[in-house]
Order: structure tokens, then sequence, then C-alpha cells
């Protein structure tokens, strides 16, 4: 039986998008003439787009994690802190990152599955926690300094042979998308967008809620990790660097057409979604449009693209090619 | 379907959230074109007439101790407030510690404390850049019996009624920084000021850059006088110049959006010619963010941390760094132990304020100390140098 790639429920909207965007941005910009343009572009977008995967894994199992931005800019402020210029300091603290990320999102879940608060609350509350924690040690002022080597992720390059220079940023959100991707064909992803669908349907045919809810928040957690240390390695320290993160992760995230509330929506139109959002910013840049402008025009995404959700389906149905069908006859007796 | 509603709501009420986010409102419109500049409202021509000529006098006072030199100050008598016999408690009302130029100038002025033990208590409270707890901070500490009071201003016309009820209780007030709308303090101390701050950056670009060059202003806030000043007089000069200012831009000081500032500017402009900015903090993003997208890096102007003098030195950049010498944090704590001796101390008493040039800068650079660390803050004799500064 020959394997056709099948676009998951809703992809497809998306990638229009994303593609429109991109030819706008081939028509209104000089850089965007050669593929090093758009390398640039993808380099820029690689934190925001592994956040938008990360979140995606929470919506669509029926969550929200708004912790994530506050935990990339504790990230950050931890790892300049404990480096502090030593190059030597750099692989514990990146693992200490990672693991930090992983224990948030680890309490996150707990405090969820386990205390029975809407997930909305817990990661509010999650937020302010880290922003208090993170003032707290600082005075708002971070000190330290990240090493050469932790911010090769965020800033540097591989030289492949061949294809000449890739950003590792690139490389890291390409080897994150395909496990992601794989991750949700799998049995597990595909219970945990059934959770979001129907989590009682789930528990009665015995599949283990908490479990897969904790694992999305977990994954979350650690993407937001990831993103740290490339917002990191790109801008350096900063006490802002992760402000405003979360809703922009979930509004790439609602722009890939996934559910809020979960059960339905795909990982890979969850990163475009990401994509097409820093594009979008891009190419109002380049066209001159204020940036304050950036908070409206997402409020504005989330809003459609959610009323979109709710009563576009009608009009989805209506659009999809269909084969005629007849209605089902009797087997003769 | 009131599932699907309420869904809409979250994410209408999700939407406004972000509308009224922790992004600050950068007010700036794109471009300020120099030939239809308007002056800002902050710009006083005699104010900044002194100032540039202020650079080049030559200061009273110690040879080789900046921080105890004055420039044409105008004494006043202190004999009343004289207080023999030692046993101060020094007060200060602190705008904040959150950005790293306070965080050098702060341990500086706690240096100087350990520096006299005449003082025998230094009561500090941080107003975390909060004008409504720095005017109860200032009010707590009039209550506190100080045998002087220290204030640096969070701004200056919402903390000036505060600072006159602080003059009112008969203490000594000294303030430092930024300034206040009043003249009841004993001395206003601060080094010569922002227009010559700005005017320095912009007359360096003027020079090193070709007319007609692109240049984009990077701004940390609005509102805050020797911010103000120094775009004020950089506005001006830029007005008298053929350069075209094609954007104003603030940044808060943080080196992830004043990256993307100048990253979009790259892109949108295709090529930029000049950077000033009004603080040098986040210079050394500026300069990355030239270098990630492949450029030379153009004339900058930067400011006195040693990341920013590193980097100009590692890879020969064109570059000025004016100053805003950290080392005034010491002069407070000099001017109250002055007052309290009965000695006269200047009404407003000025502060020399150098600039590092390509010729100068090697001298101020300073491996082992910490990117953030300013090179003018008077610091290296101090006893206990470089410890507390690490």
């Amino acid at each position: 039986m020959t394997w056709r790639p099948r676009l998951a429920d809703g992809t497809a909207p998306v990638l229009v998008v994303l593609l429109l965007l991109l030819v706008g941005l081939a028509i209104a910009g000089p850089a965007y003439d050669e593929p090093a343009g758009y390398l640039a572009l993808l380099k820029r977008a690689a934190p925001l787009m592994i956040l938008a995967i990360g979140q995606y894994f929470v919506i669509v199992s029926g969550g929200f994690d708004l912790s994530v931005g506050a935990l990339v800019t504790a990230g950050v402020v931890i790892a300049a802190r404990l480096i502090d210029g030593d190059e030597s300091a750099t692989p514990w603290v990146i693992l200490l990152v990672l693991g930090f990320g992983l224990l948030v999102g680890l309490v996150n879940g707990l405090v969820t599955t386990k205390l029975l608060v809407p997930s909305f609350i817990v990661t509010l509350g999650m937020l302010l926690v880290l922003d208090g924690a993170t003032f707290l040690w600082t005075d708002g002022a971070p000190r330290g300094a990240l090493s050469a080597g932790f911010r090769t992720f965020g800033r540097g390059a591989l030289d492949v042979p061949g294809l000449g220079e890739l950003p590792w940023s690139v490389l890291i959100l390409a080897a994150i998308l395909v496990a992601a991707a794989l991750f949700m064909r799998s049995g597990t992803g595909r219970t945990l967008v059934a959770v979001g669908d129907n989590d009682a349907v789930v528990r009665l045919s015995g599949g283990r809620v908490d479990r897969l809810r904790l694992l999305a928040f977990v994954l979350s957690g650690l993407l937001a990790a990831v993103a740290a240390i490339l917002l990191g390695g790109f801008a350096g320290v900063s006490a802002q660097v992760g402000n405003g993160l979360e809703f922009r992760a979930i509004t790439a995230v609602v722009l890939g057409g996934v559910l809020l509330g979960g059960g339905r929506g795909s990982v890979v139109a969850a990163a475009a979604g990401a994509l097409s959002l820093e594009a979008l910013f891009t190419l109002l840049n380049l066209l001159g449009v204020s940036g304050a402008l950036e908070s409206a025009v997402q409020g504005v995404i989330i809003i459609a693209a959610v009323a979109y959700a709710a009563h576009g389906g009608g009009l989805r149905h209506r659009l999809r090619w269909r084969p005629k069908r007849t209605p089902a006859q009797p087997a003769p007796s | 379907m009131t599932k699907k509603w309420a869904l809409v709501a979250v994410a209408g009420t999700l939407a406004l959230a972000a509308c009224s986010s922790d992004l600050p409102e950068d007010s700036s419109p794109a471009g300020a074109p120099s030939s239809e500049s308007r002056k800002s409202e902050f710009f006083d021509q005699a104010e900044y007439d002194r100032q540039l000529r202020l650079r080049t006098v030559t200061p009273q006072g110690p040879e080789g101790k900046p921080w105890e030199q004055m420039l044409e100050p105008e004494m006043v008598d202190t004999a009343k407030f004289a207080k023999p016999g030692g046993n101060y408690r020094l007060c200060f009302s602190n705008a904040a510690v959150d950005n790293p130029w306070r965080q050098v100038g702060f341990k500086t002025m706690q240096q100087e404390v350990k520096l006299h033990p005449e003082i025998t208590d230094f009561v500090v409270l941080d107003a975390e850049a909060k004008d409504d707890k720095q005017i109860s901070d200032i009010q707590s500490l009039t209550g506190r019996s100080c045998s002087a009071i220290i204030i640096s201003p969070n701004t200056t016309a919402t903390l000036t009624p505060a600072v006159e009820q602080a003059c009112a209780s008969n203490v000594p007030v000294i303030v430092f920084d930024r300034g206040v709308n009043t003249e009841c303090p004993i001395t206003y101390i601060h080094p010569i000021g922002g227009f010559a701050f700005g005017a320095y950056g912009a007359e360096f670009l003027k020079e090193q850059v070709k007319p007609g060059g692109k240049v984009l202003a990077l701004r940390i806030l609005p509102g805050v006088d020797v911010l103000e000043q120094r775009w004020a007089a950089a506005n001006e000069i830029f007005a008298g110049s053929e350069l075209d200012v094609v954007g104003v831009e603030f940044t808060d000081g943080d080196a992830a959006k004043t990256k993307s500032v100048v990253s979009d500017y790259i892109q949108r402009e295709g090529q930029i010619d000049g950077v000033w900015m009004d603080a040098g903090a986040t210079a050394v993003a500026a300069v990355e963010a030239f270098q990630d997208a492949g450029v030379d890096v153009p004339p900058i102007v930067g400011e006195d941390q040693q990341d920013f003098l590193r980097l100009w030195v590692d890879e020969n950049l064109t570059a000025v760094a004016p100053t805003y010498p950290t080392y005034q944090w010491r002069t407070p704590i000099i001017a109250a132990l002055k007052i309290l001796k009965g000695e006269q101390v200047p009404k407003e008493w000025v502060l020399p304020q150098p600039q590092i040039t390509a010729d100068t800068v090697r001298d101020y650079v300073k491996e082992d100390m910490p990117p953030l660390h300013y090179a003018m803050c008077g610091c290296e004799d101090m006893p206990g140098y470089p410890g507390p500064w690490k």
C-alpha cells in the first residue's frame, strides 16, 4: 500500500497564509530575493516556533500554558548569573536550564491534574511566581554574562558541506519539529489529542488522562527552556526577553488552526502559524508600520482565528472537495 | 454551542490582556526626518549653550579626583547645619537599582561610606523605580532623625513636592543624578548634563558619517529629564547637519529589543550609516545586530561599560563613549560630610563629564572586571577594589 502524506485537519489554511506572506516578503524586501534572507527569518522565528510546538501539546490536550514567557526570562537570567562569562560552566548550566524548564512544567502539570486547578489559573500563577522570583534575584538588572559557547546555539551556525552555513537554531528547530510530528503520529500522541477532545471517553477506555496532561506540560516547559537558550544566545542577557511570549505562542498555535479547548489541530500547523506570525511582523516592519501595532495585530488574529474555528466549520465543509456519496443501502437479505 | 462561545470569550479576554501587555508604550513614530525636525520640548537654548561651554572649563578641586572637582561653583554657607562630633546617620532615598549603571554607582557609594568612620549609620530605601514608593520612602526618612538626606529622584516633576517636604523638615537635603523642580536642596550634584552628553555623540556622528547618511537614534525611555536633554541636543545637532535620521526608537534599555529594532531597521533601510544612543547599556546588542546581518558596523555612540569598550578595541570600531560618570555617586557622601562640618558647598555642584575617544579607550579597558562594569567609577583607588565591584 502506498503511503500518501496526509495533512491533518485545519493545516491547509495556515500553509496558504504562510505562502502568501513569504511571497509578500519577496516583493517587499530586497533581503528576500535570496535564500539567505529566508534563512535569517527562520533563525529569528526558531525560538517562537519551538515555543509554539510546546504550547501546541498543552492546548491540544485541553489546557493553557501562560508561564512560558516568564520561564524564558528566568532561564536566560539564571544562565547568565551562573555562567558569569566562564566557558567551562556552559555544559552544566545548559543542563540546569533544561532541568529547570522540566521542573516548572512538572509543577504546572501536577497542580493541574492532582489539585484540579484549571491550567489557565495554574500557569498564570506560575507566571507571577517566576516574574517575582526573577525580579527578586536581580533587582531588575540581571548580572553576569553568557559565555560564547552558550551563545553559539542562538547566534552561531554550522558549516554543512553542500548547503553552506546553517544556523544552529534552525537545525535544532528542524530536529524538534520532526520529533514532534513523529510523536503526534504515535499512539501516545493521538491519545493526547483525544484527551483534548473528550477526556471522559479516554478515561473510560483506559487511557491515562492525567499522565498525558502532565506529559504535555512537561514538554511545554522543556521546550520553553530550549527557547530560552536560543533567545539568550541571540540577544544576550535581558530581563525582558520573555515579555509577552506566551501570548505570541498562543496566537501562533491558534493561527495554525488548533482549536482552543483541544481536540483538533496538527503540530506542523502550529509551527507554521508561528512562522507566519514572524513573517507577518517582518512584513509589517518592511512596510514601515509602527511596531506598537504588533499587540493589536496579535489580538485581531486570535479573535479572528477562534471565531473562524467556532463558526467556519460549515464553510470548510462546503468548500471541501467531496465525491458524491449515495446513502447506504441495506444489505440484501 | 455555549462551549464555543465561552472559548471565543476567553480568547477575546486573552487578546485584550495582550493589548495591555508589559510591552511599554513606544510613543515614537518611525522616522523623524531632519528636514522638518521639531525642537524637543526639553530643549533650552541657554542651558544647552552653557553645558557645551562647560565641557572646556577647567574644574576646581583636587587633581586626579574628579568626584571632588567642581565647575564654576557658586558656594553657599552651611554653617547652620554644622553638627560637630561625628556619629552621623545618612539617609538615602534611591530611585532604583534596576540598571547596571545604578548598581555600579550604588556599590561605589557604599564603599565611599565605609571610608568615613564618622558615618555610623547609612539608611537606604530603594524605590524600585516607582514614584509613589519613593514619595512614601522620603516621607518615612524625614521621621528617622537623619543627619542628612540624600535623594536620587525617580522622575523630576512627580518627586518635587516630596523633596520640598523633606527640605521643610530642617534636615539638609542633597539631590543628585536626576533633578527636581525646586531650589530648596542645599546642593544639587550632577555632571555637566544631558545636553553635553547628547552633543558629544551627535557631533561625533556629524564628523564621521557622510552627508545624507542614515542615522538611527536609540533611546531608553521617555520622560526622564537627563535622557530627554540628551536627545534634545542630538536632535538640534542633527537638524543642523545633512544627516538623515531614519528612526527614533525606544528600547527600554533591553538588549533583545535593541537587537530586534536595529535588525529591523537594517532590513528596512538596507543600510544604516550611524547609530546614536542615549545610553550605552545596549550598545553591544546594537553592534551584534550589524555583525549578525553580515554588514560592517557603522560609527556608533556607546558608553563606558566594559563590554562595549572591549568590543570597541577588539573589533576596531569607529566609536565614541560619552560618559555619565558613576563617580558622581561618591560626591553626595562627600557633600553631606562637608555640610555637617559647616563647610561651604556649591549650590549646584557640577562635576566634570569626560568622554572616551579612540585615543583613550585602551586606558579604560579592564579585562578582569564584569562586562557591565562602568569604567568611570572612580573606584580603582578605593580600598578593597576590585572585590565589591566584581
